[in-house]
């Protein structure tokens, strides 16, 4: 029976540069356009990368050109949703996955703030309330609330 | 059955903050292959929606169309869909079995007639056929797709097998299978093909019904334009190389480890719409043409008919099918002209590689 060592199995290296379709490229484009409209009339544009034809290492040459920049956030609803600016002020990243951690949506928006950030209109409303709830239970809980009135 | 609860509201029962929700309604717009800016106008319209009633009923199938929907990565939009939407009939995944499982078809059409949804997978026997190749619950599969169709808003046909035959259907076709379309002809159908389709685009096809309360745009093969409206050679992150005229002569050869097109090894991307190319499979993890094989064409009509998978869409295949005929055409002409361009390259290939070729492949199946 053969040795183990001589079973002759050839291990490929990895490259060292991630293989690249030339299809980041014309994004960067893309976002460069949607860059020139918000500065000219600060229309937010979003562009959903699930409809775009990438082959393996585009994704990783895309997210290299676009780099990170100074702010970072995870939004926690139904899995977690990581957002990043570029390095490109007003690019941002978002990165959607479901409560398993898989991904289900990759976008990036041009905007000052993504719209997932921004807190809602209806949840302002609805934390005013609850904001009074809390307030109205811990003075009925609290003896000393009285006199302070 | 189903409930007069909204989508808004059982979700934010479930503890799903508005933020969740619009989340949601970003994933869903990508399942849709809408515009990211329409998640908004998604948020407004589910909030209102209301749980349809959906039977599912399986014929002449593997399966296989379940597997897709089931196996999507779970928990996910789907299951939120699933949660949302009330699957009162599904052979495979109903507890319920015998009388009792026919009695919950039977209740669902009752309660919910004029407003269920129909979804299909599988050929059936068509009515000159023998019945007997497939029934349920001694139930010829002909009589329960019309009785149930009766009272339905609309039929989706999920599957090859269901929208154009599909497997059963294939020469010599032996249990005389027809497909949905040729048999409703008074109610919507929609024909979500593949072998299996995208799960993505199962849900897809759901989510707008319920989300707008329409039926989506279709082409010529009833398809919803949406997913199939752009060909996977069109979509294809190797189209570059077809453009450039490389392609990978053989499964192993250095074309193939560098990625280039696979058409001559019988990709039939050309002439194959779906979305493949830009949903991929498994949560997004890759698709066949990623994984160097080439496309089946596995959403086409009759494409278990269409000659050799592994025969370049330039030659000739003899098929009867004169959509297949037609389509091979316009793809042999554009096909010639890379072919020529690449067949320098081809010798080189075959220099570094003789040991599997895609004809020899052929021969050996």
């Amino acid at each position: 029976m053969a040795e183990l060592a001589g079973i002759p199995i050839h291990i490929e290296q990895p490259e060292a540069e991630p293989q690249q379709f030339g299809n980041a490229l014309p994004i960067l484009n893309e976002i460069r356009h949607a860059l020139a409209r918000f500065a000219e009339r600060a229309e937010p544009t979003r562009i959903d990368l699930a409809a775009i034809p990438f082959g393996p290492g585009d994704e990783a040459r895309l997210m290299a050109l676009l780099g990170r920049g100074e702010v970072e956030a995870t939004i926690d609803a139904l899995g977690p949703t990581r957002v990043w600016e570029t390095r490109f002020p007003g690019v941002w990243v978002l990165d959607y996955a479901n409560v398993e951690g898989e991904r289900i949506a990759l976008q990036i928006e041009i905007d000052e703030v993504p719209q997932m950030l921004r807190t809602q209109r209806a949840d302002i409303t609805d934390s005013l309330a609850a904001l009074d709830a809390a307030l109205a239970s811990a003075t009925a809980a609290d003896p000393a609330a009285e006199s302070r009135h | 059955m189903a409930t007069s609860k909204t989508l808004g509201e059982s979700l934010r029962q479930h503890g799903v903050s508005r933020r969740g929700f619009l989340k949601f309604c970003a994933a869903t717009a990508s399942m849709m292959a809408l515009p990211p800016s329409m998640a908004p106008a998604i948020a407004q319209a589910l909030e209102k929606a209301r749980r349809p009633s959906v039977i599912w009923l399986s014929f002449q199938e593997c399966t296989g169309c379940t597997e897709s929907l089931t196996r999507s990565f779970s928990p996910t939009v789907e299951n939120l869909i699933f949660d949302v939407i009330s699957l009162d009939y599904h052979h495979t995944l109903q507890a319920a079995a015998g009388d009792a499982a026919e009695h919950a078809r039977e209740q669902a059409m009752n309660t919910n007639a004029g407003e269920y949804l129909v979804v299909v997978d599988g050929s059936l026997p068509g009515p000159n056929a023998n019945p007997g190749y497939s029934t349920i619950a001694g139930i010829s599969n002909y009589d329960m797709l019309m009785d149930t169709i009766d009272g339905a808003a609309a039929v989706v046909a999920v599957g090859t097998c269901a929208a154009f035959g599909g497997l059963p259907k294939a020469d010599p076709n032996p249990t005389g299978a027809v497909s949905v379309q040729d048999l409703v002809k008074d109610k919507p159908v929609i024909n979500v093909s593949g072998c299996p389709p995208v799960p993505m685009v199962i849900t897809g096809v759901l989510a707008q019904f319920l989300t707008f309360g329409t039926l989506p745009e279709l082409d010529e093969y009833g398809r919803p334009r949406a997913f199939f409206g752009q060909s996977i050679h069109d979509r294809c992150y190797r189209r570059p190389f077809y453009d450039k005229g490389k392609f990978a002569e053989s499964f192993d050869d250095e074309g193939a480890k560098a990625g280039w097109c696979l058409y001559r090894l019988g990709c039939k991307g050309p002439m194959t719409y779906n979305a493949c190319a830009t949903m991929k499979w498994n949560g997004g993890a890759s698709w066949p043409v990623e994984a160097g094989y080439p496309c089946l064409g596995c959403s086409e009509p009759d494409f278990w008919d269409a000659g050799g998978f592994y025969k370049a869409l330039s030659v000739p295949t003899g098929s009867p099918g004169d959509v297949l005929l037609t389509a091979g055409a316009v793809g042999a002409a554009v096909g010639v002209g890379a072919g020529l361009m690449s067949r320098n390259q081809g010798k080189q290939a075959v220099k570094h590689h003789d040991k599997v070729t895609a004809d020899q492949l052929e021969e050996k199946l």
